[in-house]
């Protein structure tokens, strides 16, 4: 509030601003009018400023794979991780490996599942946790389920490990504070896919491949979670610790880090989830499990059996995020004098009294102890039957809707994407950067873009622009009514609030399940799934940010006569718009990513190119176009984050 | 009193908030002016503060709220490094005192209840008030039994076994306190430390505070916004204002004469009866006018004296010490005066 008073109270400075916006606006739209005048190297970005960078980091890590003889190292530490691989990988699926003593029956892991969900969250935990297993079990999915989460049960403790000591040297160290930031800030916006390549490379395929890039792409959230939790625990802690005579150490691992418990292990949760959404997609470096067996599933056009299998680790999803958020919740509670100790330990007991017992009875009865492909209830088949019905009942909808969409809206915008000069886009972007931050923003703005010119895929880019801001207008049309008629009532905005909550876990590979099915393999499919998973921080930022308006707020307007559409208007919406914004930036986010794995099923913008660049190992390619990705998300994030901050008053 | 050596003894002490405080402070000639301060980014919470305070003694620090109290104190503690002055305790500078050497004085001489308590929320009662014992290396099970005692003390017996989030904020505080008596440390610093509790609580406390001090005779310096607080327990009363101590003195002289306007407003509306004793208003010596009848005890407030300046129609009341011998004459008229008012 006080810089938009002060922003009013300069006229003069105000309109020098605003004159320079038109100058800026005007100029692009002559561009992109006049575009038939211009000459050639304002239109696209001429050959002579096309920097060969692609070939630079290709020539830095040939380097860094022959000369400085990084290969062994990384072949090292990847032997290093395949040896604790072999080891899960034995335990859960009976991989022919030490010790020698998987597979554990199904029922064992699902009886462990519940018996610690009830010991996180009551009885409402252990049934989820126990039927999830239950499900993946019956379904015949229990193999790959396993190959899936032994690479997890590697990848997350090693990643939170990695994150921690970081965090902590961050914390310690001020200055590597400082050069983390703008790293973290790049790694949290690079791609999936950018991660692969260079771990291809340098490691190669398969499961400790997977695991490998993984546990480099779950590790940024563990490093800033830490960060902030160490950096948030109140002054009089530490100075209480101190006055106790605690030593440097001490005060690090006795105060510190125990109070910053609970952001540590929402770290926890995030690395968690991350691990998740990465296992599942580094199938497309040959990692074997669920992600695999749902990509060819997704390929083949096996609908039935990829509903299951998404179904699958959509339960696993939750799961893992309701147990570790509940565990990052749990505040502790005191055990009552003189408990007994058979009392004291009770879940324990109950837990290996159980175990024993299931373990003993799969010895009897083999189907407790393992359930094969073939032995599984999968209804897959069934399911395709009726899907087939489904679609081609509705087929006369879709094929409208396909047919309208990309002749009517997809194509048309496209080509407008296309059609304009880089050098107006630039003007524009200057412009917008100008209107909300001022120079530095517009230099900045201009900066992002400008890297993107100079890298060459000016085009590609513009088609993965192109795609993000028709996804996110879609889903703004869908989630604002859907918001507002969930603020309606308080139950209704919390089921909604939950469901947004739960879907935010799944990966993003989930998403393209229903799509393909209702739309078969194309651009709709795809702009399809974006919108849904750009739509779910909408709903879920618009509700906060609508519910977080201070009711005092609302009946002051009441009182001094405004309708409810004024209050609406005036009130509700300009209050809870920085908070929607945050949404905004999430999605376009969330757009970003989901673009570019959509990318394997058919798309012409940067996603594509990083699919070819992955086949071909192609690490300079991959970075190159990873970070024309970032810098899209991160100028978003800086113009709103920017924007949000003028109108949102210093706290 | 006079011939000892103090055990805390402030000189000159600055605390400066900023970016580079120390050299700011010696970059000056003169002092600046909290504005000219205000400009170059520097908040001065303690302003040139010189303060001794005496073995036993109980000093209380007051003002109002961001006068600089918390400050005082965590400079006196050494958790924060004071930007110009010097801080001895036992006669020697805690400014130059190595890492180790400040570890093991606070291990072995000071104890501290904080504002806001700044308990271990991952800890139950007993591992908070048992964390310094622990710091200290101390046996599991003599730390156990000091822990329990000290709860005991504070009258927690009971509660061991919670964590604080499962207390209320006067129990978290009395775990505050017990903490710091753990290791009976000689000075004992208090930042608001019953500001939390309720009143019967806080004068249970309170008199429970006066028992321990008389028996162990620690060294503590006392923040407190309470001023009857501080007049039950206060030797010398130090009254800050914008990091100033602007007065520094025992109570009856903080009443009766007030250095400053500030100082006079902020007493304004104490009962003055019960604060002045007997002896702090008499005219010393018996000069002059010869002693009859019964004697006040100097130590007696004005206010309990109340009926005899009412009932006694002597106009010169003889004061006499502890022990029994008269040590001056209270003029009754004055006296009434103050604990009625002057006739208009
Ligand atoms: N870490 C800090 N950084 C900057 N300024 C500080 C810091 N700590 C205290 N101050 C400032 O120093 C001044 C004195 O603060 P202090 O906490 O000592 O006040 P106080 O007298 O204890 O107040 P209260 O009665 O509210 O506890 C305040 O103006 C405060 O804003
Ligand atoms: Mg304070």
């Amino acid at each position: 509030m006080n810089a938009l008073l002060a922003y009013v109270a300069q006229p003069a400075a105000r309109n020098q601003r605003l004159s320079i916006v038109v100058i800026l606006v005007a100029a692009a739209i002559t561009m992109a009018l006049g575009r038939g005048m211009l000459p050639d190297s304002l239109i696209r970005p001429p050959e002579w400023m096309i920097l060969p960078l692609a070939d630079w980091i290709n020539a830095f890590f040939d380097f860094l794979r022959d000369d400085m003889g990084m290969l062994a190292v990384t072949r090292s530490i990847a032997g290093g991780v395949e040896t604790l691989l072999d080891v899960t990988a034995n335990l859960l699926y009976g991989k022919n490996r030490w010790p020698w003593l998987g597979p554990i029956p199904w029922s064992v892991v699902a009886i462990t599942a519940a018996v610690i969900g009830y010991g996180l969250g009551g009885t409402k935990l252990a049934v989820l946790a126990g039927a999830t297993f239950l499900w993946v079990a019956l379904m015949g999915q229990w193999q790959w389920a396993m190959e899936t989460l032994s690479v997890i049960v590697v990848a997350a403790p090693v990643s939170v490990l990695l994150g921690l000591l970081v965090g902590i040297s961050a914390w310690r160290s001020r200055r590597l504070a400082a050069v983390l930031n703008p790293i973290l800030n790049i790694a949290q916006s690079l791609p999936h896919f950018a991660y692969m390549i260079p771990v291809v490379v340098f490691i190669g395929v398969g499961p400790k491949a997977g695991a490998i890039v993984t546990i480099i792409f779950s590790v940024p959230p563990m490093i800033r979670m830490t960060l902030l939790g160490l950096q948030k625990v109140p002054d009089e802690v530490i100075e209480s610790g101190k006055m106790c005579g605690a030593t440097g150490w001490q005060l690090l691992l006795r105060t510190r880090l125990p109070t910053a418990r609970t952001d540590i292990l929402i770290g926890v949760n995030q690395v968690i989830m991350q691990c998740l959404a990465m296992v599942v997609l580094a199938s497309f470096i040959g990692m074997p499990g669920l992600g695999q067996k749902l990509l060819q599933l997704l390929q083949a056009l096996r609908i039935g059996q990829s509903i299951e299998i998404g179904l699958t680790i959509v339960l696993l999803a939750i799961t893992l995020d309701r147990f570790t958020r509940a565990w990052a919740l749990r505040q502790p509670v005191h055990v009552p004098r003189g408990m007994p100790w058979h009392e004291r330990y009770r879940l324990s007991l109950v837990w290996l009294v159980l175990v024993i017992l299931a373990g003993g009875l799969s010895q009897v009865f083999p189907l407790l102890a393992e359930i094969g492909r073939g032995q599984g209830f999968s209804v897959g088949a069934a399911i395709d039957v009726v899907m087939d019905r489904v679609i081609v009942a509705i087929y006369p909808v879709t094929d409208w809707l396909r047919w309208f969409l990309i002749v009517w809206v997809f194509i048309p915008i496209r080509d407008a994407f296309l059609w304009m000069p880089f050098a107006a886009v630039l003007s524009l972007l200057a412009a917008v950067g100008y209107a909300v931050g001022g120079r530095r923003s517009a230099v900045i703005c201009v900066a992002f873009f400008g890297y993107i010119a100079i890298s060459g895929w000016w085009d590609r880019t513009m088609i993965t622009v192109y795609t993000v801001v028709v996804s996110v207008v879609i889903a703004a049309l869908l989630a604002f009514p859907t918001a507002i008629w969930a603020t309606g009532s308080d139950a209704r905005s919390r089921r909604v609030l939950l469901i947004c909550d739960s879907m935010q876990t799944f990966p993003s590979f989930i998403y393209l399940i229903p799509m393909i099915m209702l739309f078969g393999v194309n651009d709709v499919a795809v702009v399809g799934a974006v919108v849904l998973f750009a739509a779910i921080p909408l709903v879920r930022y618009t509700i906060e940010g609508l519910r977080g308006v201070p009711l005092g707020l609302v009946e002051a307007a009441g009182m001094s006569g405004a309708t409810r559409r004024q209050i609406r208007r005036h009130v509700l919406w300009p209050i809870a718009l920085p908070t929607i914004m945050v949404g905004v930036n999430q999605a376009v986010m969330f757009s970003l990513f989901m673009v570019i794995i959509a990318a394997f099923i058919g798309t012409q913008d940067l996603g594509q190119e990083m699919q070819r660049a992955l086949s071909s190992a192609d690490v300079g390619k991959g970075l190159v176009l990873g970070l024309a990705v970032a810098t899209i998300g991160l100028m978003v994030d800086h113009l709103i984050m920017k924007w949000a901050s003028t109108v949102r008053p210093p706290s | 009193m006079i011939a000892q050596q103090p055990v805390i003894s402030c000189q000159n002490v600055w605390k400066l908030f900023g970016p580079a405080p120390a050299d700011y402070m010696s970059g000056m000639q003169d002092t600046p002016d909290p504005e000219t301060m205000q400009a170059a980014g520097y908040v001065a919470a303690v302003r040139d503060v010189t303060l001794d305070v005496f073995p036993g003694e109980i000093l209380v620090v007051m003002g109002l709220s961001g006068s600089g109290k918390s400050t005082l104190l965590r400079c006196m503690s050494r958790l924060l490094d004071i930007s110009s002055g010097t801080i001895k305790v036992d006669g020697q500078d805690i400014g130059a005192l190595s890492e180790r050497a400040l570890i093991e004085l606070r291990r072995n001489k000071m104890g501290m209840v904080f504002q806001n308590f700044g308990l271990l929320p991952h800890r139950t009662v007993l591992g908070n008030v048992s964390f310094p014992l622990e710091m200290r290396g101390q046996d599991r099970h003599d730390r156990r039994d000091r822990a329990l005692e000290v709860i005991e003390l504070v009258g927690l017996a009971g509660r061991e076994d919670h964590f604080p989030h499962e207390l209320s904020g006067g129990q978290q505080q009395r775990v505050g306190i017990a903490r710091s008596l753990a290791i009976e440390p000689d000075i004992w610093f208090l930042d608001e430390p019953f500001s939390s509790l309720d009143p019967l609580i806080r004068s249970e406390m309170q008199e429970e505070f006066l028992r321990l001090q008389a028996g162990l005779g620690k060294t503590i310096v006392f923040i407190t916004h309470d001023f009857d607080e501080a007049l039950r327990l206060a030797d010398r009363i130090a009254i800050m204002k914008d990091g100033i101590v602007v007065q520094c003195d025992t109570p009856e002289k903080v009443v009766l004469e007030p250095a400053t306007p500030y100082v006079a407003k902020f007493t304004e509306n104490i009962d003055k009866a019960r604060v002045v004793r007997a002896g702090a208003m008499m005219v010393q010596g018996i000069a002059g006018i010869a002693a009859n009848g019964d004697a006040v005890l100097a130590d007696s407030t004005l206010h309990e004296l109340a009926r005899t300046l009412v009932d006694d129609d002597r106009d010169i009341l003889p004061v006499e010490g502890a022990d029994g011998k008269i040590i001056g004459m209270l003029d009754r008229q004055d006296a009434l005066d103050l604990v009625v008012g002057t006739r208009t």
